[in-house]
């Protein structure tokens, strides 16, 4: 067991690694010259050869790839993930003020999308096969086929400018957040109930549920005290996987709600070529997410020793 | 009798046989499985249905999809615009049926790239195993820690925005679902008698994989392919939105979104039908998918419809 765990820990640091190199050489893909390609767009004009120079000096871009990649690796381990180009800011401390506002966003939706899930799922499964089972079903399939920018100006069209409910855009109150959590939510939403369905079927079947019905236990208390405890295991593992997902969606999500996050930086950076900026979003997203997942995966192994350890990594998404 | 007769008396006979030998093989299980189930039937004609719109409809459609008519902006839906017109008088559903052409083919092309990329990879990992194996998963788990669209986001928009360059992101992200799947599948059936009597037949690895183990992972391969459709044309809009797929004035759902907005208050028809194609879309691979892997691999445990035992 120690020694699994140990395993796992050195294939995790070779998973980081990797992350953190395919991160810094990203830029790499910039066609031409990276340092004349990021002043002409931030300068809307070529720049001179001096000028070029210059820049390349400054940013480190003068040296190997690999001193260069080093010195990257060594201040990010430090916490300093260098300055911003566009808003000669250090990038710590952007991450650090947008941070929290995609978190509040991620937990809010996952929040929204356990509420929505839990009951379909389970009034599908004590319905399985009737019309209610179906139309939940009909449900999730439209949550996961929807477009989330575009549910998001739905919601936006009939939440804020009809009925006048919710602010359009930007961020701080509950108000703000409501839009956004349904919109990046329902997906995942979506793909909880499935689970849960599924879960619970086969949770209702088991025998401990025959033999609670057998005890005289009502229905009510062996679905929801019997039955929706155990299948809620694996629903709990997904939403930890789900995670990743969530932080794809709030990209575009912010974008629609205008809401200052992780997303919004990230999109801006991405058309100002604000290498730096961009770097440490990636860095900072997919170290939690991997880490999430490997927390997940080691939790499901507690919990059930009779799981395959499976590799470091998330789902299909 | 000529010759000529013959010939072709000799090649009725030979279509009518092999026709009688597809009907036999299509009455055998996996056929008549696929047409009686009933989502692969709804997805199939979904799917079928856009394809044949992307295909034709350019050709029929009356209007020309970047023809700007600026004295008929923003008309709402009418007899002439069944689906209005959008800011520059441009014809809705002309547009739309151009875009299905953008979707479709970039969806086909980036997964097609992906399975070809991750079915090798998940076949050589699964047949050499040891060293090669363990760096081709470490390569895999790499690809994986990255939450996908936020990768594909950000090689896109280092490759500069275009169309070529987001079906270059979505299918360096993808491939390492297929390689973990073709890996699973071929260390499934690699201890099976018949790989096994193969080997000690002394057959080489190369035909071992080509003639075993590759006709095992093209069911699992095939389900996650069509299911990625909607993955992918979902990122492509998303990835376009943000505007780096299409540029304009080229007709694509996502862009279509994105340029509509701005009239979400006047307009609301101009986001809604982009919106209305990509989910439907969606909804035909999903349920193509979903219904393949019903028929093709009946032991899938999460679509909890296993029958009360």
């Amino acid at each position: 067991m120690i020694r699994a765990l140990f395993r796992r820990l050195g294939s995790f640091a070779v998973v980081l690694a990797g992350v953190s190199f395919l991160t810094y050489g990203l830029v790499f893909l910039t066609p031409g010259d990276p340092a004349s390609t990021i002043l002409r767009e931030q300068r809307q004009s070529p720049p001179s050869s001096a000028a070029t120079e210059a820049f390349r000096a400054e940013h480190g871009l003068d040296e190997p790839f690999v001193t260069q990649y080093v010195s990257w690796l060594t201040d990010a381990v430090r916490g300093d993930l260098g300055t911003s180009y566009a808003r000669s800011e250090p990038v710590a401390s952007l991450l650090v003020e947008y941070l929290p506002n995609t978190l509040e966003l991620a937990l809010a939706a996952i929040g929204i999308s356990l509420l929505l899930a839990v009951p379909t799922g389970v009034v599908s499964a004590v319905y399985h096969d009737t019309w209610i089972d179906r139309t939940g079903q009909l449900v999730a399939t439209l949550g996961v086929s929807m477009p989330n920018f575009w549910l998001g100006y739905l919601l936006i069209l009939v939440c804020s400018l009809w009925l006048g409910l919710t602010p359009v855009s930007g961020a701080g109150t509950i108000g703000h957040l409501v839009l956004p959590a349904i919109t990046l939510g329902t997906a995942t939403a979506a793909v909880l109930t499935r689970l849960v369905r599924a879960s619970m079927l086969e949770a209702l079947e088991a025998e401990y549920v025959d033999t609670a019905r057998s005890k005289g236990v009502r229905e009510r208390v062996v679905v929801t005290k019997h039955a929706l405890r155990n299948a809620l295991v694996p629903v709990l593992a997904l939403v930890g996987l789900q995670f990743g997902f969530v932080l794809n969606g709030a990209v575009v999500v912010e974008v629609v709600f205008q809401r200052p996050g992780l997303g919004t930086l990230l999109v801006d950076a991405v058309f100002a070529r604000d290498v730096p900026v961009i770097q440490g979003v990636v860095l900072v997203t997919a170290t939690a997410f991997v880490s999430i997942n490997q927390l997940v995966d080691l939790a499901s192994l507690a919990l059930d020793p009779r799981l395959e350890p499976t590799s470091i990594g998330g789902g299909a998404r | 009798m000529s010759d000529s007769d013959t010939a072709s008396d000799r090649v009725r006979l030979a279509a009518s046989r092999f026709i009688d030998a597809v009907r036999e093989r299509s009455a055998t299980r996996p056929g008549t499985r696929l047409r009686s189930n009933g989502q692969v039937r709804l997805g199939g004609a979904i799917v079928g249905t856009l394809a044949l719109v992307a295909l034709v409809g350019p050709l029929v459609a009356p209007y020309d999809p970047t023809a700007q008519v600026l004295e008929a902006r923003l008309r709402g839906p009418t007899l002439a615009h069944p689906l209005g017109t959008d800011a520059l008088g441009r014809d809705v559903a002309t547009r739309l049926v151009y875009g299905a052409r953008v979707s479709l083919g970039l969806a086909l092309i980036a997964t097609g790239v992906r399975v070809v990329l991750g079915t090798t990879i998940g076949l050589l990992a699964g047949v050499s195993r040891g060293v090669v194996d363990a760096a081709l998963m470490r390569l895999v788990d790499i690809q994986l820690a990255f939450p996908g669209l936020i990768l594909a986001l950000v090689i896109a928009g280092t490759l500069g925005p275009s169309l070529r360059n987001v079906v270059i992101a979505l299918s360096v992200v993808g491939w390492a679902t297929y390689a973990r799947v073709v890996r699973g599948a071929v260390l499934g059936v690699k201890e099976q008698p018949f790989v096994e009597s193969a080997r000690l037949y002394g057959t080489p690895n190369r035909r071992i994989a080509r003639r075993h183990l590759l006709p095992s992972v093209v069911s699992p391969v095939v389900v996650l392919a069509t299911l990625n459709l909607g993955t992918v044309i979902l990122a492509a809009a998303g990835l376009s939105f943000l505007g780096l797929g299409a540029q304009p004035p080229t007709a694509e759902w996502g862009t279509m979104i994105a340029d509509g907005r701005t009239y979400l208050r006047s307009a609301p028809w101009l986001i809604t039908a982009p919106g209305v194609a990509i989910a439907l879309t969606v909804i035909g691979c999903n349920s193509l998918g979903d219904g393949l892997r019903d028929v093709l691999d009946p032991n899938h445990l999460e679509d909890g419809k296993r029958r009360r035992s």
